[in-house]
């Protein structure tokens, strides 16, 4: 029996998850149309490798990973590609993103594919290039690329494996079933994570002890594997990754650290199965399991989904009912956002549909006036303060935010869950985050701003000065010319014509040097290209860089996430431009 | 299909401001049940004068702020606010001085600030020191408890009580007399054993004063029901009791004539429970942390000790409270708990004072 700790705060909101576990992991129809958003996933958005109107195979890659962290599509069912264009995709803003558009054969014909058996015999680098290409994202909610947190080259050795099947949110089954019924699978894949990162010491697969039958499934599996099943207590948000690790570990994860930092790697049971999907069968990860729940809908149950299936495929299938409830939500009822419409797709990291009835989650009371009582701080899992939170996020204090850590706030909604004056906490530290970030972006262009403008006052004043002491020098040679007036004072014309004559050389001269400048810039066509092959390697080694910090930037949740991936958008463009023009040049 | 776009979370806890409101209001009952029984009517008349001069009061500003009436008084703040007045005034004090201090706490302490959540001060204290400095004379008889009552006379009836109240008679000689704690004030010269002979107040106690224990057992009871449900936590009234406990022992002085009396006495007279588990317990103006708020409790412990030993008011947890009041927010900017992933506690101010 391991040892696990106990974290502060925390929340026992009712489980309802018994309505969906009824019955078996079931398969719907193949719908119509499916949308595959090219983002999915944390990072770059892929980019379409094929044309509207081009016959796919299920499985084949039909957008490309945009740089390191990316992760390539592939097409859920075969079919043809009918659209390639801006969806509404799930989130919260009801936005639009690019995404292809695959209208379904019916056939579900796989494109040639193979797995491999002994994958000990493998190198991890190798095994990780398998689970990138697959196109494997972290299935558990933020959808970080797998192939890059299994990335080999880190200083520090993995000494601990957590595998996160504690599922706390309420109503959402989809992990709980898939153990239920693919143990075997799951362990499989963990031992390939296992065999990635070197064999670490510790595996622990980390579980909430409302699923017994999915920690009993499990039992056999693990025997003599060296993989511990560790139970503790249901409490949400037990299945945070921080909290996870203090569970399991007694380690705190030190704020803006990754679990790698401290020699660990966190990663969630679907995308083990994922995992071992794409390396003993050779498949890309075009489905996954998600729960369909909520009083709204006739049936309650877990579904073996494929990617970009519409949200309305699975309300239409499972008897939804509109007049019951007002809102759909994608994943659970303490972190999940409410669909703007049905038709949004469901994405590698929906577990969960939820269209709860009015009865389940009634529409939201006005909030009254927070009276710090506390509770908040009571339920917080980071041992915050949400309601000093609260007040300075209206006083817009940012400095007191800071102080507060803010940042820590991981918006599991605790806080606002047990809140006595139904105030929207996590909304207003979304905002306050939000503005925050701003405010740091726009500092950032002033300085940016503040810094050219010195340099241009700088250069404008050596300027001057250089011609003021150009004058003075004039001036004093003048004065000498007086106090010593020449011989040639007699020779007058001819001084003067000397005089005449040398600014219009000197205005010859000028022209003469401008021409050859000319002259010089028209070089010859070779020297062109060679310059611009020049560019293009410099730009390239650029963009490398720029994604590098960009992976560093999303890895550590840093602010400067935007500002990186538009330094990458824009090093891009600069390389198609000469690439462009290289083109242009050789043709 | 369209849906209704709201944020995370979805699902709340039944737990509402109104229903925490009423739990504190239900759980005074004991204390005064204990209040009626020791020294008559007098308690229950605070208690329905000082409630509808609330309502009454707190619906006039919320009307003149433009605001939801219903809305606002549905929260119950104004009645416990009123309550909490009540149960802190002498039974049978005049009608006015009950009313007085009501438009004060609402009106003044409460909505001036901006209403629930915004006040600085505790009201119901704002409105009883208001009270205390203004009227000295009224807001000190206090009714003698049950067993000190002399021979043939009984606390007055109902009607004679609102009599009184109403000012139409005066209450019978003897009904009124010395609290515990006012008689510790004036008793210097006696051996803390020879008050306790000589004072029936004592010596038909249990261990503390006769009558007023009980009150304070049944506000300690009330208040362990209202931690029980985790309308607060143990660190504000632990603090305070903790560090009344303390100073009482530590300058008890072996029982000499200066005593300022026994640790029990302190804790189970005046308004010891109430203080610490009804006053002190403002979430509003108390500090916010655990921390903050187990240093504020002993805050209020040691001034409450201060004021009654050596001060001039027999009682002093209204004066305790609105002081610490005062240090709330200086004591929240040096006790932010520390937060996951840190390894230090980190304070409010740093920022500012790093510039």
């Amino acid at each position: 029996m391991n040892k696990t700790w106990v974290t502060p705060g925390g929340v026992h909101p009712p489980e309802n998850k018994l309505q969906s576990v009824t019955q078996s992991i079931g398969q719907l129809p193949i719908p119509e149309t499916l949308v595959i958003p090219l983002s999915q996933h944390i990072g770059a958005a892929a980019i379409p490798c094929v044309e509207i109107g081009q016959a796919v195979l299920k499985g084949q890659v039909i957008a490309k990973p945009a740089g390191v962290v990316s992760i390539p599509m592939h097409a859920p069912t075969s079919g043809t590609v009918s659209a390639i264009e801006h969806r509404p995709i799930a989130h919260s803003s009801g936005m639009l993103a690019p995404c292809i558009e695959i209208t379904s054969d019916n056939a579900d014909t796989w494109i040639e594919h193979q797995g491999i058996s002994d994958y000990e015999h493998i190198s991890p680098a190798k095994l990780v290039e398998m689970v990138g290409n697959a196109g494997i994202s972290g299935m558990g909610g933020a959808g970080f690329p797998s192939a890059v947190k299994l990335n080999p080259g880190r200083q520090r050795p993995i000494d601990t494996l957590i595998v996160n099947a504690t599922e706390c949110e309420p109503y959402i089954t989809a992990d709980d079933s898939a153990i239920r019924e693919r143990a075997g699978e799951i362990v499989e894949g963990i031992k390939i994570l296992s065999a990635i990162l070197g064999h670490p010491s510790h595996i622990m697969i980390g579980i909430e002890d409302n699923k017994p039958e999915a920690i009993e499934a499990l039992a056999p599996h693990v025997e003599g594997t060296g993989i511990s099943v560790v139970v503790f207590p249901t409490k949400y948000p037990s299945g945070g990754e921080k909290q996870l690790i203090y569970i399991l570990t007694g380690k705190e994860l030190p704020s803006g650290k990754l679990p790698a930092d401290i020699g660990m790697v966190c990663i969630n049971i679907g995308t083990t199965y994922a995992i071992k999907r794409a390396i003993i069968d050779g498949e890309p990860l075009v489905s996954r399991v998600t729960t369909v729940t909520g009083d709204a809908v006739g049936i309650q149950r877990n579904y073996d989904t494929l990617i970009g299936t519409p949200v309305s495929h699975l309300l239409t299938h499972n008897k939804y009912d509109q007049q019951a409830g007002g809102r759909v939500v994608m994943g659970g009822p303490m972190m999940g956002f409410t669909l703007p419409s049905a038709e949004v797709p469901i994405v590698k990291t929906t577990n969960c549909i939820l269209a709860p009835s009015y009865a389940e989650i009634p529409d939201d009371e006005p909030a009254q006036p927070c009276i710090r009582c506390g509770m908040c701080a009571e339920a917080c899992p980071a041992s915050l303060l949400p309601q000093q939170l609260f007040w300075y996020a209206q006083a817009q204090d940012h400095e007191r935010l800071e102080a507060h850590n803010l940042f820590d706030c991981i918006e599991c909604g605790a806080c606002s869950y047990v809140c006595p004056s139904n105030i929207p906490l996590v909304q207003y530290y979304r905002a306050a985050k939000g503005e925050i970030r701003h405010a740091q972006d726009e500092k950032v262009k002033a300085d940016h701003a503040r810094e050219r403008f010195e340099f241009h006052k700088e250069r404008i004043e050596q300027a001057e000065r250089e011609k003021e002491e150009k004058r003075a020098a004039r001036r004093e040679a003048a004065l000498k010319a007086k106090a010593n007036p020449p011989t040639a004072d007699k020779t007058d014309g001819a001084s003067g014509s000397k005089a005449e004559a040398k600014p219009s050389s000197s205005a010859a001269d000028i022209i003469a040097a401008a021409q050859a400048r000319a002259a010089a810039k028209q070089a010859s066509p070779e020297d062109q290209q060679a310059k611009l092959e020049r560019t293009i390697a410099a730009t390239e080694q650029r963009l490398i860089v720029a994604e590098e910090k960009l992976a560093e930037a999303i890895a550590s949740d840093s602010d400067k996430q935007a500002v990186f991936s538009a330094a990458v958008e824009n090093t891009r463009q600069k390389l198609q431009q000469s690439k462009t023009k290289l083109a242009e040049l050789t043709a | 299909m369209a849906f209704k776009q709201v944020t995370s979370p979805h699902a709340h806890s039944a737990q509402s401001t109104s229903k925490v409101m009423q739990l504190v209001i239900w759980a005074t009952v004991p204390g005064i049940l204990a209040l009626t029984w020791q020294f008559g009517w007098g308690s229950l008349i605070n208690v329905v004068i000082a409630s509808v001069t609330a309502l009454i009061c707190e619906a006039i500003v919320v009307k003149m702020r433009g605001r939801s009436v219903a809305f606002y008084l549905s929260d119950y703040s104004a009645l416990v606010t009123a309550l909490l007045l009540a149960l802190s005034l002498p039974p049978l004090a005049p009608w006015w001085i009950i009313v007085v201090g009501t438009v004060f706490s609402i009106v003044v302490a409460k909505q001036l600030y901006g209403g629930l959540g915004y006040n600085p001060f505790n009201p119901a204290m704002v409105g009883y020191v208001v009270l205390l400095i203004s009227f000295p004379i009224q807001m000190t008889t206090w009714v003698a408890p049950l067993a000190l009552l002399p021979e043939g006379i009984s606390h007055p009836g109902l009607v004679e009580s609102l009599q009184i109240v109403f000012g139409s008679i005066n209450p019978v000689d003897g009904v009124t007399g010395a609290t515990p704690l006012d008689m510790f004030k004036h008793s210097s010269g006696l051996l803390v054993d020879q008050v306790y002979e000589r004072e029936p107040l004592f010596n038909l106690a249990m261990f503390a004063g006769a009558g007023w224990e009980w009150v304070n057992i049944a506000f300690l009871a009330g208040g362990l029901i209202l931690l029980s449900n985790r309308i607060f936590t143990w660190h504000g009234p632990l603090g305070m009791l903790g560090a009344l406990a303390l100073m009482s022992v530590i300058f008890y002085d072996s029982g000499s004539s200066t005593s300022p009396g026994t640790p029990m006495m302190h804790l189970f007279s005046g308004a010891s429970m109430f203080g610490a588990f009804f006053i002190l317990t403002d979430p509003v103006s108390s500090a916010v942390s655990n921390r903050g708020r187990l240093i504020y409790g002993a805050l209020i412990g040691v001034l409450v000790y201060i004021i009654r030993a050596w001060g001039n008011y027999p009682d002093a947890v209204a004066f305790a409270v609105l002081i610490a009041n005062f240090a709330a927010p200086f004591i929240d900017n040096y006790t932010l708990p520390r937060t996951y992933g840190h390894t230090d506690r980190r304070r409010a101010t740093e920022k500012e004072e790093g510039q």
